[in-house]
C-alpha cells in the first residue's frame, strides 16, 4: 500500500455545494419545466386572442343560462327550460346509470364465461373462448353501432316480442315490469341495507370469537333477523305496497313498467358484453394462478367444497384478479362515452351539445374532464382500498 | 428371508383400458362425463343448432349475393329472411377507400399491401434488426408518395379525400410510431430521480388516461383551433393523429414501465460501473431488456389501439367505419346496415385476430 495520494478534491460547480450530477440534473429540469411552461404560455395566450377575436367570454356563468335542450331519456326530473348546470348533473347521473349498471352485470356476466372456459365440458369451454376472442377483436364502436341498428329493426310497439310475459321488446326498448319505489319503499330498502352492514360487523366478531376459544358459532340466525325479519317488520309497520306494476300496450305505446329506451339498451348491451370479454379472460387467469396443491391440500383436509371455494381458492385468486380489474372498471366508464355517437345524453354528449350552443368549448370540454377524473379517482380509491384489503398479509 | 417392507408391492394403477371406439371415448371424456355435464352438452348442442341453422337460412340459403348496379329490389324482397350480401360488391369501393378519386384508388390499395408486409416483416424475429426501422422509414415514405401524389406523374390527392382503409391503418400506424418513442421518454421520466421531470410525467399520463379518447378528440377537433395562432390551421386528420399519439404515449409508458421496474437493479449498477451515461446505460443495457420483458402487453396495446381508432367517427374523420356508416345512408340501401357492420367487423376481426395470435405465440416462446 504506497499509494498514499490524497485524492483530488472534488470539483465544485457554480452553484458550490452542488456536485456535477446534481448541476445536471437541476439544468434538466429547468430545461423541460421551460419548454412545458412556454408551450403553454404560447397556446395560452394565442387562445386568450382567439377567444377575444371571436367575442367568447371565457368563464362559466353559461352554467346559469337555459339550456334548451331535449334530454329524452334521464333518471332525473329535466326539461329544456332548465339551466345548463342541470342539464350537465342529468347528463352525469345518465353516465352513472349506464356505468354503474354496466360494472355490475359485465361482473357477473364475465365471471360466467371465465369459469365456462375452465369447464371440464368441452363444447361450454370452446364456446366461451369463441365468445371472448370475436368480441375483443371487434371495436366496441362498431359493436355499438351494431347493436344499436339491430334496436331499431326490431318490431313496432304493437307488434313487439314478448320473451316472458310482462316482458315486451320493440324498437321502443326494452319494457319490464317494475316495482314503483317511493320513499317508504326506501326506507324499507335503507333498513335492509343497515341490516347488512350490521351483519358484516356481527360477523366479523363472531369469527373473532371462534379464532380465541375455537366453538363455532352460526351466523345465520343473525342474517335471518338483520337482512330478512328486520325490514319486513318495518315494511309492516308502515304498510308498504310491494305491488308489482305490468306495462300494457295502450294505442301505441306502453304505460307502466320500467322502460330501458333503446339508445340506453343497446349501450349497456354493447358495453357489458364487451368488458365481459376481458373480464371473462381476468377471472380465467386468476383461477388458473391458484396452484393446483392449494386444492389438493384443502381436499386432504376434508373440507367442503364451498368451504374450500371461499376460504382458499377465492382469496388466492381475488390477488390477482383485482387489479385488472380496476382497469376494466375504468374502461367500462370511459368507454360509456361513446353513447354520443348513438344519442343516448351522458354528460359527454351534453357537453358536445353545449359546445355546439355556446362555443364555450374550454369550459365545456374541461367539465368532460373534470367529471370523468373524479370517477376514475373513485373507483381507483375504492378498488385500492379492496385490494389492500385482500393483499397478501405477509408473516 | 425377503424383507419386510411397509409398502406391499401393489402393481401400479393401470391406465383405463381403451376400449371401444375413439370417437365414443372422446365424447364421453369431453362431453358426457357426468350427469349433469351431459344435459348441459344437450342443451347446448340445441341452441347451437338452432343458431347455426338460422344463420344458414339467413346469411347463405336465403341471401342474394349479387344484382344489378344500384338496384336493391331482390334484396328488399328477402328482407328479414335472408342477408344482402349484395350491398357489398356495390360498395365495397367506397367502403374501402373513401372519396379518394376512383380511379386513382390502386394507389390507397397498394397502400394497404405494404402496411401489411411491413407488419408482417416486423413480426419475424429474425429481422429484429437496424435495417428494420430504415425499411419502416422507407415504406412509411412510400405510402405517403403513394397516398398524396404529386410526384412522378401522380396526380396530387389532398389528405381531405382520403378515407377508409388505409386512414384506421395511417391513424393506427403513425400513432404507435410516434407513440412508442413518447411512451418511452414518459416512461423514463416517470422513473427518474429528478423531482420536476417526474411529476410532469406523472400529470400527463394521469391526465390523458383518467379521461376518454372521445374527450381529447373533441379537444383536438375543437379546441386546437383555438390554440394555435390566428391564420394557422392544421389538418383535421392531422389534429385527431396529433390527439391518437398522445394518447397512445401515455398507455405505452405505463406497459413501457412495468418493463423497467422488470429489469434487475444489478443492471442498473453494472451500467453504472462501466460509467456509461443515462442515456447509453438505457439505451444499451436497460431498454432493450425492459422491452423484450413486455412485448406480449406492448402488442395487447396495440390491439386497443387498432381498435381505438375507429373512435375518430365521432369527430366525422373518413376511417373504415365511418365510410361504412356513410355507405349505409344511401336510401336504397339503407335497411342493410348489418351486412355492411358484419363485413367491416370481418376486417378489424381479421387485423386484430391476427395481433393477438401473434401475442400468444410470443408468449409463449418466451415462457419456454
Amino acid at each position: 500500500m504506497t499509494s498514499d495520494d490524497p485524492r483530488p478534491p472534488p470539483r465544485r460547480g457554480f452553484f458550490g455545494a452542488l456536485g456535477p450530477n446534481e448541476l445536471k440534473g437541476l439544468f434538466w429540469q429547468v430545461l423541460v419545466v421551460g419548454i412545458a411552461v412556454a408551450v403553454i404560455a404560447f397556446l395560452w395566450s394565442n387562445t386568450v386572442t382567439n377567444l377575444s377575436a371571436r367575442r367568447i367570454t371565457t368563464g362559466f356563468s353559461f352554467l346559469g343560462r337555459e339550456a334548451g335542450m331535449p334530454i329524452a331519456d334521464s333518471l332525473l326530473a329535466y326539461n329544456p327550460r332548465d339551466s345548463y348546470l342541470w342539464a350537465f348533473v342529468v347528463g352525469v347521473a345518465n353516465t352513472l346509470r349506464v356505468a354503474v349498471i354496466g360494472v355490475v352485470l359485465a361482473t357477473i356476466l364475465g365471471t360466467l364465461i371465465g369459469i365456462s372456459r375452465l369447464s371440464a365440458n368441452w363444447l361450454l369451454s370452446r364456446l366461451a373462448a369463441v365468445y371472448v376472442e370475436v368480441l375483443r377483436d371487434i371495436p366496441l364502436l362498431l359493436q355499438l353501432l351494431f347493436w344499436y341498428v339491430l334496436m331499431q329493426a326490431l318490431p313496432a310497439a304493437r307488434a313487439a316480442w314478448r320473451p316472458v310475459e310482462g316482458v315486451f321488446l320493440s324498437n321502443r326498448g326494452l319494457i319490464l315490469p317494475a316495482i314503483p319505489l317511493g320513499s317508504t319503499q326506501l326506507w324499507v330498502l335503507g333498513t335492509a341495507v343497515l341490516g347488512c352492514a350490521a351483519f358484516l360487523v356481527i360477523q366479523r366478531w363472531l369469527v373473532a370469537q371462534q379464532m380465541r376459544d375455537g366453538k363455532p358459532r352460526p351466523a345465520w340466525p343473525f342474517a335471518l333477523g338483520l337482512i330478512v325479519v328486520l325490514p319486513a317488520a318495518v315494511s309492516l309497520s308502515l304498510g308498504v305496497s310491494w305491488k308489482i306494476e305490468w306495462p300494457e300496450l295502450r294505442g301505441f305505446n306502453f304505460v307502466g313498467g320500467l322502460t330501458l329506451a333503446p339508445e340506453y339498451f343497446a349501450l349497456l348491451i354493447a358495453l357489458v358484453t364487451y368488458t365481459s370479454a376481458f373480464i371473462a379472460e381476468i377471472v380465467r387467469s386468476g383461477i388458473q394462478s391458484v396452484p393446483r396443491g392449494q386444492w389438493d391440500a384443502a381436499s386432504a383436509l376434508g373440507l367442503r367444497r364451498s368451504f374450500m371455494l371461499r376460504q382458499i381458492i377465492l382469496p388466492q385468486a381475488l390477488r390477482v384478479i383485482v387489479p385488472p380489474m380496476t382497469s376494466q372498471y375504468l374502461n367500462l366508464t370511459k368507454n360509456s362515452s361513446l353513447a354520443v355517437a348513438i344519442g343516448y345524453q351522458d354528460v359527454v354528449s351534453v357537453a358536445n351539445t353545449t359546445l355546439n350552443q355556446t362555443g364555450q368549448a374550454i369550459e365545456a370540454i374541461s367539465l368532460i374532464m373534470a367529471v370523468f377524473l373524479t370517477i376514475s379517482l373513485g373507483i381507483s380509491f375504492f378498488m385500492n382500498w379492496f385490494n389492500a384489503r385482500i393483499a397478501l398479509s405477509e408473516r | 428371508m425377503t424383507a419386510i417392507t411397509d409398502m406391499p408391492d401393489l402393481p401400479r394403477p393401470a391406465r383405463r383400458p381403451q376400449i371401444g371406439n375413439p370417437v365414443l371415448r372422446w365424447l364421453r371424456t369431453n362431453l358426457f362425463s357426468s350427469i349433469p355435464n351431459g344435459i348441459l352438452s344437450v342443451v347446448l348442442l340445441a341452441v347451437l343448432a338452432k343458431g347455426v341453422i338460422s344463420f344458414v337460412q339467413w346469411g347463405i340459403a336465403n341471401a342474394v349475393w349479387l344484382t344489378p348496379a344500384n338496384d336493391s329490389s331482390a334484396c328488399k324482397a328477402v328482407r328479414g329472411l335472408g342477408a344482402c350480401w349484395a350491398i357489398i360488391p356495390e360498395k365495397y369501393r367506397f367502403i374501402l377507400f373513401g372519396t379518394y378519386p376512383f380511379d386513382e384508388q390502386w394507389r390507397p390499395a397498394l397502400s394497404v399491401v405494404l402496411f401489411i408486409a411491413l407488419f408482417y416483416l416486423s413480426t419475424r424475429r429474425a429481422l429484429w434488426r437496424r435495417e428494420l426501422a430504415y425499411l419502416w422509414i422507407g415504406a412509411l415514405a412510400l405510402i405517403s408518395v403513394l397516398m398524396w401524389g404529386g410526384v412522378f406523374g401522380l396526380p396530387f390527392v389532398s389528405q381531405d379525400r382520403w378515407g377508409g382503409l388505409p386512414v384506421t391503418l395511417i391513424l393506427a400506424t403513425f400513432g404507435l410510431a410516434f407513440g412508442f418513442p413518447l411512451g418511452i421518454l414518459v416512461a423514463l421520466g416517470r422513473r427518474s430521480k429528478l423531482p420536476a421531470i417526474r411529476s410532469l410525467s406523472v400529470v400527463y399520463v394521469e391526465l390523458i388516461r383518467g379521461v376518454p379518447l372521445v374527450s381529447l378528440l373533441f379537444m383536438a377537433s375543437v379546441m386546437f383551433p383555438l390554440f394555435m395562432p390566428s391564420g394557422f390551421n392544421i389538418d383535421k386528420l392531422l389534429r385527431a393523429q396529433i390527439a391518437i399519439i398522445l394518447f397512445a404515449g401515455a398507455y405505452l409508458a405505463e406497459v413501457i414501465r412495468g418493463g423497467l421496474q422488470a429489469v434487475p437493479r444489478g443492471q442498473y449498477e453494472a451500467a453504472d460501473a462501466l460509467g456509461l451515461s443515462y442515456w447509453r446505460k438505457h439505451r444499451l443495457v436497460v431498454l432493450p431488456q425492459a422491452i423484450r420483458h413486455v412485448i406480449p402487453p406492448l402488442v395487447n396495446t396495440f390491439i386497443a389501439f387498432f381498435k381505438d381508432t375507429s373512435l375518430v367517427l365521432i369527430i366525422g374523420i373518413f376511417d373504415l367505419l365511418t365510410t361504412a356508416k356513410t355507405a349505409i345512408i344511401d336510401p336504397a340501401w339503407q335497411q342493410f346496415s348489418v351486412e355492411v357492420y358484419i363485413f367491416v367487423a370481418a376486417i378489424y376481426f381479421a387485423f386484430c385476430f391476427a395481433m393477438s395470435r401473434y401475442s400468444r405465440s410470443l408468449e409463449a416462446t418466451s415462457a419456454r
